[in-house]
């Protein structure tokens, strides 16, 4: 009954959503990534002579209220949105992931009580609260949309963590390891952590996009990527006063955003799929 | 039970605390002085003081820090930098917009999801299950300011159903108070009410398949008696935490929504207070928020209780 | 004219046969008991009986209940049946029940669910059917939730909601498999009671043939989706006409060869071990309060020993395993391994814990998934200052030992079966050739023949390594035909101890006694030898 890594990658390729979901998520990272070589034009020449154009052959998105093509525009913005939520994401696993370790390996102790009620805590800024204070104080910038998903991501990552160790604690391999002299840090990260790996990898996922979506909305608001830093939630932003004339200028950026996220999540949810019944099944 | 009550309101009143030491350092660190800059270079260091003093702004950390939460529990929230006017009197104005519309979005959210989460697991594997699942993927994945832009498109500017922005104000009636809200709800509703409803239907499924579903099956109860005598209630504990998740969300969801329909909520007001470095506005509005965060988290804990009777003795 | 006729009945559950060609009938005012190991399909027939199987499930031949077509009755129908007609009991008292509703309310359920009756009316039946599964009303008022009952009682309730209407069938599907002994005699006395008094018929569910020689009228014997033998029951253990039936009855009573090689030199010795767990406050300034699960205890185990120690759940034998491991320290006495503190100066002692080792019940959670077999055997080195360079071969030859051979050591856990895994889990345990192995519960939840087996390879064990055991178990048979001395351990006390063959022919301690009586025995007159597999 046991799935070898064959059959995991056979299973794989059969799932539609994690197929679907991949293909959408390659496409968008390799426009940002193809975007450091080369783009259609160049984002940082104004062309006022051809603003606002709907799409067509030379210009297959349209183009701004500058004059700037919105194709460019999206793969350029697609390195903002990607990297942002990228280092959120790693904030949240850096930190949240050795909490929520802790937190397990001494539960009931006064650590694991502090842990938890900090993570409660965090829970109560939604990160669109804590870029408020960031930009209120320091400023608005890219760097400020990072910091406030990453601050909300740890207590995702140490929750999630914490709550699959507490589980694992009680398995006899621990019991074992404990037999065997292995103290708590040991053992956490010899026996706890490979077995949380792929709650991580589908977590992981789903953060990225709720990442995404996030710098999207601050960024709308201001609070996130600066200009001239191109970023989808800026686009949008700047079409919101010309939406009624210049639809196109809107609807892409937001497209761009809902296909990203979307792939993303059913990337999730395949992986999830097709990792949990072996993780049932391999741990009972 | 009163007992479970009492432990979740010290651990909220902690959260509480914690918090405004967070949010008032953060405003701590700001450099400059407000008092400078509202009354400009021209001022004397005399009138300077006085205003300092009024401000609350002299003294120690800790005099300040007490003054500011002293106030705040009065219901003083201080005096804006900018307006010179209370900014208690700022915020209840706003509060107005603000707080209907996320609990406008709430019940639109909560009254979408239950029944389409308990009719696609109730249809596991059917057609409608698969639509209510396409559907509610889609809706966790659009941004909900972009949405809100594209219904602006269709419903106010093509269909002119609505206004594309702006509040009628609760002086013109209800209705048409409700009507200049309703686009903003559907907007913030919609990836909340896709969440929940995911929520909602993975949460039933996993209580269908508990051993007391068998065992109200052996008595004689169908299916459908079984999901709704027992399998609903049991399913609700993780939908309850997703609610009270969500409402801290939809308050922050309202700001960046407000600002898609030119509402002048809360949203507005810090944007505005933000641009004009107002901070003792931004500090006690996100204060407030907080609160309403945690009550709101406090209301979930009270209701496990009630669904659960385990948790009425633990304690 | 019987009650339940099964008659050629095949399940398919998504092409995968499950049964082939089952038959068997139940009477009115008779037990049926239904025996086999896991895999049999004995649960998966009670399925098909209520018509309750999983999605993807076709079933084909005759299933009549009190002279209805189960397997062409519309589900409406079915539900009728259900609870009226026929009552389910299952394994898991734990999980059967909704936590979020009161006993009460859910026993009236059946009732309310298939007659007109007010809701009172209900309630006072149910207050009836609770009386007779002996949950008195001034103990157990209607309004207790689920979470407020012990095992043993919420099986109890589960039974009250079987019985509520009177059924004509009663399906107990292993009613007494999650329970203590004490408890499960009761149960199965409750059930006997219940079946005479209504005369329900009832089908037995069990892979324990002791408890069903005790019980039932007719016996089926299962084995992968097929009846192997089934007949008065008797008859079925006088004759054993089928192979199976006599390797089934060796490994249930099965009594490895062991020579006695008890040293009169103390190995381990436990003094006045006293273990006290602090009890969540009450109030805010409520002083500490103590459960003491470990009380005065002392032992001691003797080179080449066994000593089997029994007791029920939360008698306290698991923490003073714990303790003995050098898990957690002792609130006062001392715990010696060959003269040496296992615990000193709040720290466990290394050099003493290389000389002992462990093996857990759960042959499927005793593994990291994620580790190869060679790693996981090779774990205790840790206990080493450093691994030794032939390791690599230490492990390959242990693996060899346990009959499991060295090219396991490549491979992942999930690879072997429940009984290959309890090898190697022997295995990890002989690694560093410790003086003392504690099994806890090493083989209970092993299915009988996998058990005989696992039981013969601890014996062989024991002479080649020189061991002693530390023997824990709640199976009362086991413990008698693998340890040289036994302790009975209640509520933290050791009650009786003494040489296994001289407790159990002649108890002391009311205890003892009560739990010697509470174990279901195998009739002697079964054939002897019989075909091993």
């Amino acid at each position: 009954m046991s799935l070898t890594e064959e059959s995991l990658a056979r299973a794989a390729l059969r799932s539609r959503n994690l197929m679907l979901g991949a293909a959408l998520t390659l496409i968008f990272a390799g426009a940002a990534l193809i975007s450091f070589l080369w783009v259609p034009y160049d984002i940082t020449q104004l062309d006022i002579a051809n603003k606002i154009k709907g799409p067509s052959g030379a210009h297959p998105l349209g183009t701004d209220h500058f004059g700037r093509d919105i194709l460019s525009m999206i793969m350029v913005g697609a390195r903002t949105s990607i990297a942002v939520a990228l280092v959120a994401v790693g904030i949240g696993m850096g930190l949240g992931v050795p909490l929520g370790l802790a937190a397990a390996a001494k539960t009931g102790s006064l650590l694991d009580e502090v842990i938890m009620r900090g993570n409660d805590l965090v829970f109560a800024f939604p990160s669109l609260l804590i870029a408020i204070m960031i930009t209120a104080v320091f400023g608005a910038s890219a760097l400020n949309a990072i910091i406030a998903i990453g601050i909300f991501n740890i207590p995702v990552f140490a929750r999630l963590v914490r709550g699959a160790a507490l589980s694992l604690w009680t398995r006899d391999y621990v019991l074992a390891a404990r037999v065997s002299g292995k103290g708590a840090a040991r053992i956490s990260v010899e026996h706890i952590l490979p077995n949380v790996t792929n709650l991580l990898i589908v977590q992981g996922t789903i953060q990225f996009s709720l990442g995404i979506l996030a710098e999207a909305g601050l960024s709308y608001v201001g609070l996130g990527a600066q200009p001239p830093l191109p970023s989808w939630g800026r686009m949008l932003a700047d079409s919101q006063t010309m939406i009624s004339f210049a639809p196109h200028m809107a609807l892409f950026p937001g497209l761009a955003i809902l296909l990203t996220v979307l792939g993303l999540n059913l990337m999730g949810d395949g992986l999830r799929d097709l990792l949990d019944p072996r993780l049932r099944r391999g741990a009972r | 039970m009163l007992r479970y009550a009492l432990k979740r309101l010290v651990s909220l009143a902690i959260s509480l605390v914690v918090a405004s030491v967070v949010i008032f350092a953060m405003v701590e660190v700001v450099p400059g002085d407000p008092a400078a800059y509202m009354l400009g270079i021209n001022a004397t260091e005399e009138t300077l003081n006085a205003l300092r003093d009024q401000l609350g702004l002299n003294g120690t950390l800790l005099e300040r820090y007490a003054g500011w939460v002293g106030g705040m529990l009065r219901g003083d929230f201080g005096t804006s930098y900018t307006y010179r006017t209370p900014v208690a009197e700022m915020i209840g104005e706003r509060l107005w917009i603000s707080l209907p519309l996320a609990l406008f979005a709430l019940t639109l959210s909560t009254a979408i999801a239950f029944p389409a989460g308990i009719w696609a697991a109730s249809k596991r594997g059917s057609l409608v299950d698969t639509s209510v699942m396409g559907v509610t993927q889609l809706g966790v994945a659009i941004p909900n300011f972009w949405f809100a832009m594209l219904m602006v498109l269709v419903f106010a500017i093509n269909l002119r159903w609505f206004n594309a922005g702006g509040f009628a104000g609760w002086d013109a009636g209800i209705l048409p108070a409700m009507k200049s809200l309703t686009l903003p709800a559907i907007a913030l509703a919609l990836p909340q009410a896709s969440i929940l409803a995911r929520v909602m239907r993975s949460s039933l499924l996993d209580t269908l398949g508990e051993d007391f579903i068998r065992t109200a099956r052996a008595k004689g109860l169908s299916k459908r008696q079984a999901l709704w005598r027992h399998a609903l209630r049991n399913a609700l504990i993780p939908v309850l935490t997703i609610i009270g998740l969500q409402f801290s969300f939809l308050m922050a969801g309202a700001i960046i929504i407000e600002n898609v329909f030119f509402l002048p909520g809360l949203g507005r007001l810090v944007f505005q207070s933000i641009s004009a470095r107002d901070l003792i506005v931004v500090e006690s509005v996100v204060m407030l928020l907080v609160f309403a965060v945690v009550m709101v988290n406090f209301a979930v804990d009270l209701a496990y209780a009630v669904v659960d009777p385990r948790l009425r003795v633990r304690a | 004219m019987s009650l339940l006729e099964i008659e050629g009945l095949d399940l398919d559950i998504h092409g995968a046969p499950i049964l082939r060609g089952v038959s068997m009938s139940v009477a009115p005012g008779q037990i049926v008991g239904v025996i086999g190991e896991s895999g049999s399909g004995k649960s998966m027939t009670a399925f098909a009986v209520l018509q309750l199987l999983p999605e993807g499930a076709m079933c084909r031949g005759r299933v009549e209940l009190n002279g209805h077509d189960m397997l062409g009755l519309p589900e409406p129908s079915l539900c009728r049946l259900r609870g009226n007609e026929v009552g389910m009991v299952f394994q898991e008292p734990m999980t059967a029940l909704n936590p979020i509703k009161t006993i009460g309310e859910q026993v009236a359920e059946t009732i309310l669910i298939h007659e007109d009756v007010s809701k009172r009316a209900a309630m006072a039946r149910a207050r009836e059917a609770l009386d007779r599964c002996e949950l008195p009303g001034d103990r157990f008022p209607m309004s207790r939730y689920p979470h407020e009952l012990s095992g043993g009682q919420r099986q109890r309730v589960v039974i009250a909601m079987a019985i509520a209407l009177r059924p004509k069938l009663l399906i107990a599907d292993e009613p007494t498999t999650a329970l203590d002994v004490t408890t499960q005699a009761e149960i199965l006395r409750l059930i006997r009671r219940l079946v005479e008094e209504d005369s329900m018929g009832c089908m037995l569910i069990t892979h324990d043939l002791a408890v069903v020689a005790d019980m039932a009228d007719e016996i089926v014997i299962m084995r992968r989706g097929e009846v192997v033998e089934a007949g008065p029951t008797a008859q079925v253990f006088a004759e054993m006409n089928h192979p199976y039936t006599r390797a089934l009855f060796e490994a249930s009573g099965h009594q490895p060869v062991r020579e006695a090689q008890t040293q009169s030199v103390p190995l381990l010795q436990v003094r006045d071990a006293v273990r006290d767990y602090a009890l969540p406050r009450n109030r805010l300034f409520a002083p500490q309060d103590y459960f003491r699960a470990v009380n005065r205890v002392s032992l001691t185990i003797e080179r080449g020993e066994s000593l089997g120690l029994v007791g029920e759940s939360g008698c306290g034998k698991s923490t003073l395993t714990r303790a003995i491991l050098g898990l957690e320290e002792l609130q006062g006495g001392e715990i010696l391994l060959d003269g040496a503190p296992v615990f000193s100066g709040h720290q466990p002692n290394r050099a003493v814990r290389r000389r002992m080792q462990v093996v857990f019940q759960d042959p499927y959670g005793s593994f990291n998934p994620r580790w190869k077999v060679a790693r996981l055997v090779a774990e205790p080195f840790h206990l080493m200052d450093a691994r030794p360079a032939d390791w690599r071969d230490q492990v390959a030859k242990v693996l060899e030992d346990v009959g499991i051979g060295a090219d396991a050591m490549h491979r992942y856990i999930h690879e072997f079966s429940g009984g290959q895994r309890q090898r190697i889990a022997i295995a990890r345990a002989l690694i560093l050739r410790p003086e003392l192995v504690v099994l806890d519960e090493a083989v209970s939840a092993l299915d009988v023949s996998i058990r005989a087996q696992i039981l013969d390879l601890l014996a062989a064990l024991q002479k080649d390594y020189g061991l002693s055991y530390l023997f824990i178990s709640h199976d009362l048979s086991v413990v008698r035909n693998i340890t040289d001395r036994v302790l009975v351990m209640r509520a933290g006390e050791i009650v009786e101890q003494g040489k296994t063959a001289a407790v159990f022919d002649n108890p002391q301690n009311w205890y003892t006694k009560k739990l010697i009586e509470a174990a279901p025995v195998l009739p002697d007159h079964g054939v002897a030898g019989g075909g091993a597999e």
